[in-house]
């Protein structure tokens, strides 16, 4: 219900002001085009009519399930998104795995460690992550690993192969995975800094624990206290952040994906920006806002898997 | 950039010594953050004096000319001075343009900071003190916005307002202000519950005393630490706006926009045009990322060795 | 503590992140008969008909025939019209050529060439419809499959040019058929020399040999363009070998694609004239003040020779070299050299700060005035650039100029309403000759006569409208030339609008492909040929 009226409130937003910026016909027609030809063009886009007509045309086709044609593309604004969709999600899940893959162990050691010499490093090393600008990182990247070393290609999707059938995906082949390779280390980067951190307060803080410093005195083996005291304890907020941040990976991937020609979503909402296509810029919010309330939901679920304590309070509740 | 602010500490209860001066000996006894400290102190000395310290001024187009674009560091200048950075496209003087773009994005980021800190903590303190029905209704606001990434927000904001500097600075307290909020609430929830807010009231106090006076000093640790890594998240974020051609005005470029513009020099070997502002950037968000990091540490009492 | 298992869960990433590397650099180079090319524009659409964009045009150009082509300097050469003529002052009648062959086998003819011109003004949600070139036409006849005539109320010489921008569908299979069937390929059957394969939306347009051509067929036969639009990304994907071939290299990068032995850098004066609009509404201009920063009551730009001091302050030599790394010519007119209607009497108006000065004083602003700039962002090959070195030029005259830039959309919406002083545009003339420009950026503004239509300075001479209306008319080629020529020099004389320069369109390739640039800017796969070493 909160969301129904979230996106209600951003669509109206997004109406007004991309009303407000401009005539996306200007930009669209060719100049040659008279005065009567741009004419009939904003009539067969329905830009005559007044706005809350425009809205009130775009609210009736959005109960159905229509989002509107794309000015640009002539297709069906929403089916635009969904196309675009798969690549997105690839380079933001492929994110995600390496964030999470090199971040937990890291933070874990320097948490453990925290005033040994790689533990220092890895600290110093994630505040870099969290300040390098993406953008400036992706092109650095393509310069030592495309354009110097030639080892992976510096831009663009492989091949895509179906996956069950349904969703085009690239990383099943070497070629795929290897163009997957340098876009998703440079989305990733924040994210493992950012895990790195969470990961290392977590632990830091779980160490100071009773429950730690009791299995320690029982005179458990340290990898056990760690694997299955500590770990486990931290998990709780870090699958949380991992679940949230999810939902910034695939914002953030607009930036990534024009760095490296991405053909995924953010891509297309830049490029619609730019040319004031607003069905798809609406149909790209609402897309996201219902990703989130999903990730949410799947944040939920796992939480009270993993933790005991919400599952009772619920199960009172 | 959507940091995670985490769980917020209880302030220090440590009654002996005044706590300033004891975060203060806490902060230099770590020397990485020291460092950081003065590296943070240039910067915003350099930006403060640009004026003074840039041989160029060059937002001035008539101390530009074309005929200087993109000379290599070291490279003399025809009323001779030298180039020590290099040029850009425009004939810009970079160590100039850098001083200046320091300003624009330190100003940014922090009249963005200031802007969302004042409303965040308004609203903070407002649903905090008094509950209810407003108070669901600020958090949901809050949490609506907070789940959603500070790109994608500025983003549509920026796609809907169009583009400045005032509508770049808009767009980033829109976003920032939430996190403010959520701190100052969750702060000031645990400062109420004490015994000094109880008599506080007892006295009979007037709500605006009680929370100006009482609630709101107590709530600033926590806030000092988010605010600080929200100014480095906002020069970023501007950056990155810049970046997508959706930030700023090209003629009066912030560190991102020179990044940007320098960007398509990068693989033709002029680097100079990209990296240097790229390592002022970079410069200024790892200073104030250690400042902010020392500062965490220092006001979580729990950590404290 | 002990230390924790750690190190070799990282090796072991490592090492899965190394044999990822490897397994890569081992990848095959693509074979000889394969070209891939990084286009800089998203292409929205394979449907020809639905959008007059330059990316949708350059895939057109491939799988579909026109009746008139172009060669690579914007003349008119025959297509599947094989001759043209007209039989009175309102019919023109072609003659098609026989045995031209659809990809699906179907002889193309006259029906197929009036559907084709019948379903231009009909394609629904066409943001940017062809229309301006077909409704001259008031009647199709067919007179047998391989002759067409078309009658038109008034007599129009631009017949063969306007049939040069119209691609020639099935009307077997395009018949009823919306956009999205072109692009996903069921309905995009053309006659053109390359077949379509595959369309991906922001991502790439394959295409194959159409070994039926009519015509000389070309030497690649697959043919895969991928859509780059940032430019490092795209000069990148060159340098690091993953296409063959990019339009517009970025200008930054020109000097390395020079010096560097393993490509080849093509460049070709473009169709596209730079050019500044100035305000010539008698009113107080809106981005106008005096030194003093308060607003003129009169508009100092309704004055030539306020004009010609602006003209004459830029130093156009510069912003070619030093803005534009040589690509570029200065120009004084609207068409270039090759073009129909240049005339080549119209030099680039020479730097001179001192006589701008003069002129300056002489119009009675000795000290100048404060002026706002306006340019587009990212819509012509460094415009923001090319703006801000003007304004550097103007500030050295006495006339303080500031900057502002916008993207296109936003940008042209306020430029057409006149709300700007003095602001930047680009014209590329696609009919290949002069009346395109003169009839839209400086006939005065008249919406019932389609004239004037992007003249956003609103200029205005009754002598120039003259003839360019005259022309518009006049079907014998010398009368007209005469007429487009008189009228520029009019039109520069009064310096209606204030050309900086013709840019140069550019294409990077490996040393192992070449490509014949074209005046037209297009990126035709058949226009490259691979290069024996």
């Amino acid at each position: 219900m909160q969301s129904v009226v979230v996106l209600f409130v951003m669509s109206l937003l997004v109406f007004v002001g991309v009303y407000a910026i401009g005539n996306p016909i200007d930009i669209l027609i060719n100049p040659q085009a008279d005065q009567i030809d741009r004419e009939r063009a904003i009539a067969a886009l329905g830009l005559d009519k007044p706005l809350w007509e425009q809205y009130l045309v775009f609210l009736k086709g959005a109960l159905t399930g229509d989002l509107g044609r794309s000015f640009v593309h002539a297709t069906p604004a929403l089916g635009l998104i969904l196309t675009r969709m798969p690549a997105t999600m690839e380079l933001a899940i492929a994110a995600m795995l390496i964030a999470v893959v090199l971040g937990i162990p890291l933070g874990l050691w320097a948490g453990l460690k925290p005033n040994g010499v790689a533990g220092r490093t890895i600290m110093a090393g994630s505040i870099l992550g969290f300040s390098l600008p993406t953008f400036w990182v992706g092109l650095m990247l393509i310069m030592v690993f495309s354009v110097m070393l030639g080892w992976l290609p510096s831009n663009g999707r492989g091949p895509t192969m179906l996956l069950f059938g349904l969703v085009p995906v690239s990383f099943l082949s070497w070629e795929g995975l290897s163009h997957l390779v340098l876009p998703a280390t440079n989305l990733a980067l924040f994210k493992l800094a950012l895990l790195i951190r969470l990961t290392r307060a977590g632990t830091r803080e779980s160490l100071l624990q009773d429950y730690v410093k009791f299995a320690r005195a029982k005179g458990l083996s340290n990898a056990r206290v760690i694997g299955v005291h500590v770990l486990r304890n931290i998990m709780i907020p870090i699958v949380t952040v991992i679940g949230l941040e999810f939902g910034s990976v695939i914002a953030f991937a607009i930036v990534t994906e024009s760095v490296f020609a991405w053909p995924g979503m953010g891509k297309l909402l830049i490029d619609s920006i730019n040319l004031l296509d607003r069905p798809v810029i609406v149909a790209y919010l609402l897309v996201i806002v219902t990703l989130f309330i999903v990730i949410n939901l799947v944040v939920d679920v796992l939480y009270s898997a993993l933790d005991p304590r919400v599952r009772l309070a619920e199960a009172k509740g | 950039m959507s940091t995670v602010v985490p769980a917020v500490p209880e302030p220090a209860a440590r009654a002996a010594q005044s706590p300033f001066a004891r975060i203060a000996s806490d902060f230099v006894a770590n020397p990485v953050a020291v460092f950081g400290l003065v590296l943070l102190a240039l910067i915003v000395a350099a930006a403060v004096f640009a004026p003074l310290i840039s041989p160029q001024n060059p937002y001035d187009l008539a101390q530009l000319d074309v005929m200087d674009s993109k000379l290599p560091p070291g490279s003399k200048s025809p009323n001779g001075g030298t180039f020590w950075l290099g040029t850009d496209d425009q004939g810009r003087d970079m160590l100039s343009a850098i001083f200046y773009g320091l300003r624009i994005s330190l100003m940014v980021g922090a009249a963005s900071t200031v802007l969302a800190l004042l409303v965040g903590l308004t609203m903070g303190l407002t649903a905090a003190y008094l509950g209810g029905r407003i108070e669901t209704l600020i958090m949901r606001i809050v949490d609506i916005q907070l789940s959603f990434p500070a790109i994608l927000i500025a983003l549509i904001l920026i796609a809907v307002l169009g583009q400045g500097t005032g509508k770049v600075i808009a767009a980033l307290v829109t976003i920032q202000w939430a996190y403010y909020a959520r701190t100052v609430r969750s702060a000031a929830l645990v400062e109420k519950r004490k015994e000094y807010m109880e008599a506080a009231r007892c006295l009979a106090l007037s709500p605006a005393r009680i929370v100006f006076r009482h609630l709101l000093p107590n709530c600033l640790p926590p806030m000092i630490v988010v605010a600080t890594v929200q100014v480095a998240a906002a020069i970023a974020l501007e950056a990155t706006l810049s970046f997508l051609g959706l930030g700023l005005p090209i003629t009066e470029p912030s560190l991102g926009l020179l990044i940007a513009n320098g960007y398509q020099y990068l693989l033709s070997g002029k680097y100079w045009i990209s990296f240097f502002p790229g390592v002022a950037l970079l410069a200024t968000i790892v200073s104030i990322n250690l400042v902010a990091d020392q500062l965490r540490d220092v006001l979580n009492p729990r950590l404290s060795r | 503590m002990r230390p924790v298992p750690v190190p070799r869960r990282l090796a072991a990433a490592i090492a899965i992140a190394a044999s990822v590397a490897l397994g890569v650099a081992l990848t095959a180079p693509a074979s000889a008969q394969e070209l891939k090319i990084a286009v800089a524009a998203d292409v929205t659409s394979i449907d020809p008909h639905f959008f007059n964009l330059f990316p949708n045009n350059n895939i057109a150009e491939h799988i579909f025939d026109k009746l008139v082509q172009m060669d690579a300097d914007s003349r008119m050469i025959p297509g599947v019209a094989t001759s043209w003529k007209t039989l009175d002052d309102r019919t023109w009648e072609f003659k098609l050529r026989r045995g031209v062959k659809f990809h699906d086998g179907s002889e193309l003819t006259a029906e197929d060439v009036a559907f084709s011109i019948n379903r231009v003004p009909t394609v629904p949600n066409s943001p940017g419809p062809f229309s301006a070139y077909t409704k001259a036409i008031v009647g199709i006849d067919i007179v047998d499959p391989y002759t067409i005539r078309f009658r038109t109320a008034a007599p129009h010489p631009l017949m063969p040019n306007d049939m040069s921008t119209i691609y020639i569908v099935s009307k077997k299979v395009a018949t009823g058929a919306p956009t999205e069937d072109f692009n996903s390929g069921k309905a995009a059957v053309g006659s053109g020399r390359y077949k379509f394969v595959r369309y991906v939306n922001g991502d790439r347009v394959e295409i194959v040999r159409n070994d039926a051509y009519w015509g000389e067929k070309p030497p690649f036969a697959r043919v895969t363009f991928r859509i780059i639009k940032n430019e490092p990304a795209r000069m990148a994907a060159l340098l690091s070998g993953d296409v063959d071939a990019i339009e517009q290299p970025p200008t930054a990068d020109l000097a390395r694609l020079k010096s560097d032995p393993k490509f080849t850098l093509t460049s070709k004066i473009s169709h596209r004239v730079i050019y500044f609009n100035f305000d010539h509404l008698d009113r107080s201009s809106p981005f106008v003040t005096g030194k003093d920063g308060k607003p003129l009551e009169k508009n100092p730009l309704t004055d030539v020779r306020v004009r010609r001091a602006i003209s004459k302050a830029i130093n156009r030599p510069a912003i070619a070299e030093r803005v534009m790394e040589g690509q570029a010519i200065p120009s004084g007119q609207l068409v270039s050299e090759k073009l129909f209607g240049h005339n080549p009497a119209l030099k680039a108006e020479a730097y001179d700060p001192e006589g701008a000065k003069k002129l300056l004083a002489e119009a009675g602003y000795p000290n100048g005035f404060n002026l706002t700039i306006h340019g587009p962002a990212g819509r012509y090959v460094n415009d923001e650039k090319i703006v801000q070195a003007v304004a550097q030029m103007l500030a050295r005259v006495g006339i303080t100029a500031k900057v502002e830039t916008a993207p296109m959309g936003p940008y042209s919406g306020r430029a057409s309403k006149q709300e700007f002083s003095f602001h930047m545009v680009g014209w590329g003339a696609s009919t290949g000759e002069a009346s395109s420009p003169l009839r839209s950026l400086l006939a005065t503004f008249n919406r019932d006569k389609g004239l004037g239509a992007v003249n956003w300075g609103r200029y205005s001479n009754t002598r120039v409208d003259y003839l360019i209306e005259q022309a518009l008319q006049q079907v014998n080629d010398e009368n007209r030339m005469i007429m487009l020529q008189r009228a520029t020099e009019l039109a520069m004389a009064d310096l209606g609008i204030m050309p900086i320069h013709f840019q140069f369109t550019m294409w990077a390739t490996k040393k192992n492909v070449a490509y014949t640039p074209r005046t037209d800017e297009y990126t035709l796969a058949f226009q490259f040929r691979p290069v024996r070493q």
